[in-house]
């Protein structure tokens, strides 16, 4: 099985979110970069998928030359080799068309991508990526099994869950639940040499287009301070919920 | 020409995210001087969506649209937009939505903002605000597509009602699930979903363990709440993943989230933020989230909740 794991470079959660250029562009300054969560849970995944089932894992980004951390850290923590698409990801559907792109070139039975990405939140790169593929697709998926061409998934719904029978080739966006917290890999310095060596591929963008811009970003108002309810006055809060929140 | 909404339902009842795609597109359908029609799956009565502003509901009643299937729906929704020559398309932000929207964007050869909060800015350029950097941030993000597909963010528009009468039709599209079938579905049908709730009651690593639950659970029940919890409590596994709010789990925007126990870390808040109103209990005066709050309780969940749950009790039956 032959497996690519689309990787998404996001700003650490803890990142102070700052704009400049006229509040046109995010601010980099002292922010640091990783590996999208929800792409390292389906990168961890694919791991278990090498050793266990033989597969070989390659990873793919869009992005420009600063990415190639966050994507070394990949081959580190196991996968065979790399592809960076040599652009601006400047909006889902272009990713979308030039990881489809990698994808056809590269034959891959299983496209594990993440969810959504934590920098925009789009969650929409994983649909559009197996809509372009004619690939199977299945969302928010917390767990999944291939055999042969067969594989099982589970869904999350609002509320519950549910199991997809379906088959390769096949699209996931992954997130918490495809492996756990603990299963998370931290690289070694073994890990680290080797991926020193590994191929990392940079190809050129095939001209896809993009169909839409962000042309400015702001932030949410600074919130009112909190009114604090003494614990043995528990009515009061009641009653702000009530009459003042009406919230309950 | 009119605005299209794709109307969830649940076992052939709308859900609440429905009326606000509707609320939301009657905004939209006045700015560009046209009307909205829905397209409904399985679902008899479809009358009361016109009280948000629908004035056609095509309707499709078939048994292989019985469990949701992404693929299938977003090509009923894509023969609808057809049919109706919609130029923009609005669903929802739940998770078969956000499942369906990008297979849709790529059929109508639409482009796709999700997170949407408000009603756009300009319709010629078409512009829309949306949630960024998990609701750190908002974007103003302009489609350049003839078609537009939107989804609307859970509970940042609300419900508008309106008093249209919608016009039901039969409408037969065709039907393909491709090769993925859900072969079961595990959904409590007795508790509301996060999703779905108008309160959230959420705890964190301060319940000092899974045993301790029933002061959440209990405090919930009376208030109708689904609960959640924080990211260590799920990895730890006293509650579920599937209760895990926050940056990496679920997004709550809820009209009144109530945490208990928990700290406030960023990765947390970010997650919680759009809910409109948040209550905080702990021990801990300098928790972070004493700064995020609307309301605050600097005491012990032990005693704190019991308390609670028995004035809640109280004040419900009075009211
Ligand atoms: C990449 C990344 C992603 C993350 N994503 C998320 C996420 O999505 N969601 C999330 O929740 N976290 C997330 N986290 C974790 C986050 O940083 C915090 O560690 C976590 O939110 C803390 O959970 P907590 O508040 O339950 O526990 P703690 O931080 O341990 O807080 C417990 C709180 O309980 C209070 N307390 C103790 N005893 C009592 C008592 N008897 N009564 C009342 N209060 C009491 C304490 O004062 C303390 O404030 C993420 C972290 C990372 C690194």
């Amino acid at each position: 099985m032959k497996i690519l794991v689309c990787i998404s470079h996001v700003p650490d959660t803890t990142s102070k979110i700052n704009f400049t250029d006229g509040d046109t562009k995010f601010d980099v300054n002292g922010v640091s970069f990783v590996i999208n969560p929800n792409d390292e849970f389906g990168l961890t995944r694919a791991m278990w998928f090498k050793e266990k089932q033989g597969a070989s894992v390659d990873v793919v980004n869009v992005g420009g030359p600063e990415t190639e951390p966050t994507i070394r850290k990949c081959l580190a923590i196991g996968a065979d080799n790399a592809i960076r698409v040599n652009a601006n990801p400047s909006d889902s559907f272009f990713v979308a068309q030039e990881l489809a792109s990698v994808a056809k070139n590269g034959g891959y039975d299983l496209i594990i991508a993440g969810r959504e990405s934590i920098d925009y939140n789009g969650g929409v790169v994983p649909g559009m990526l197996a809509a372009l593929l004619e690939a199977n697709f299945v969302n928010t998926c917390i767990s999944l099994e291939v055999d042969g061409t067969t594989a099982t998934a589970i869904r999350e719904i609002d509320g519950g869950k549910e199991t997809i029978k379906t088959a390769l080739p096949l699209v996931i966006g992954g997130q918490k639940g495809l492996v756990e917290e603990s299963d998370l890999r931290i690289p070694n310095m073994r890990g680290i040499m080797m991926a020193r060596k590994k191929p990392l591929t940079v190809v050129e963008p095939t001209g896809s287009a993009s169909q839409t811009e962000t042309t400015s970003f702001s932030k949410p108002a600074p919130k009112g301070s909190v009114t604090l309810v003494p614990a043995d006055n528990l009515d009061e809060l009641i009653s702000l919920l009530h009459n003042e929140a009406k919230v309950i | 020409m009119s605005v299209l909404i794709y109307a969830e339902s649940d076992n052939g009842s709308l859900r609440k995210g429905a009326f606000e795609v509707a609320s939301y597109a009657k905004g939209v359908a006045d700015a560009l001087g046209t009307t909205v029609t829905a397209v409904t799956v399985n679902v008899d009565d479809v009358a009361v969506l016109g009280s948000y502003g629908v004035s056609k509901v095509l309707k499709v009643s078939d048994d292989k649209l019985s469990k949701f299937q992404a693929k299938a729906y977003s090509s009923v929704i894509e023969q609808a937009a057809k049919a109706e020559e919609s130029q923009v398309v609005i669903l929802s932000s739940s998770t078969d939505s956000k499942y369906a929207a990008p297979l849709l964007g790529v059929a109508l050869n639409a482009a796709v903002a999700s997170n949407v909060v408000k009603l756009p800015k300009s319709t010629s350029p078409f512009v829309v605000e949306r949630t960024a950097f998990t609701n750190k941030a908002f974007q103003d993000t302009q489609l350049n597509s003839a078609i537009k597909v939107i989804c609307v963010s859970n509970n940042a528009y609300g419900v508008k009602e309106d008093n249209v009468t919608a016009v039901a039709e039969d409408f037969l599209p065709s039907i393909d699930a491709g090769n993925l079938e859900v072969v079961s579905i595990d959904k409590a049908t007795d508790k509301v979903s996060i999703a779905d709730a108008d309160v959230v009651v959420s705890g964190g690593r301060g319940l000092k363990g899974p045993e301790n639950w029933h002061l959440i659970e209990d405090l919930a029940t009376v208030l109708g709440a689904a609960t959640a919890c924080s990211k260590p409590v799920s990895d730890m596994g006293w509650r579920p993943h599937s209760e895990h709010v926050g940056q990496t789990g679920k997004p709550v925007a809820t009209n009144l989230y109530i945490a208990v126990g928990i700290s406030g870390a960023i990765q947390h808040l970010a997650g919680i933020n759009a809910s409109k109103v948040k209550v905080v209990v702990n021990t801990d005066p300098e928790a972070p989230f004493f700064k995020a709050a609307d309301y605050g309780v600097v005491g012990d969940a032990f005693e704190v909740v019991p308390q609670l749950i028995e004035k809640l009790k109280a004040f419900k039956s009075a009211n």
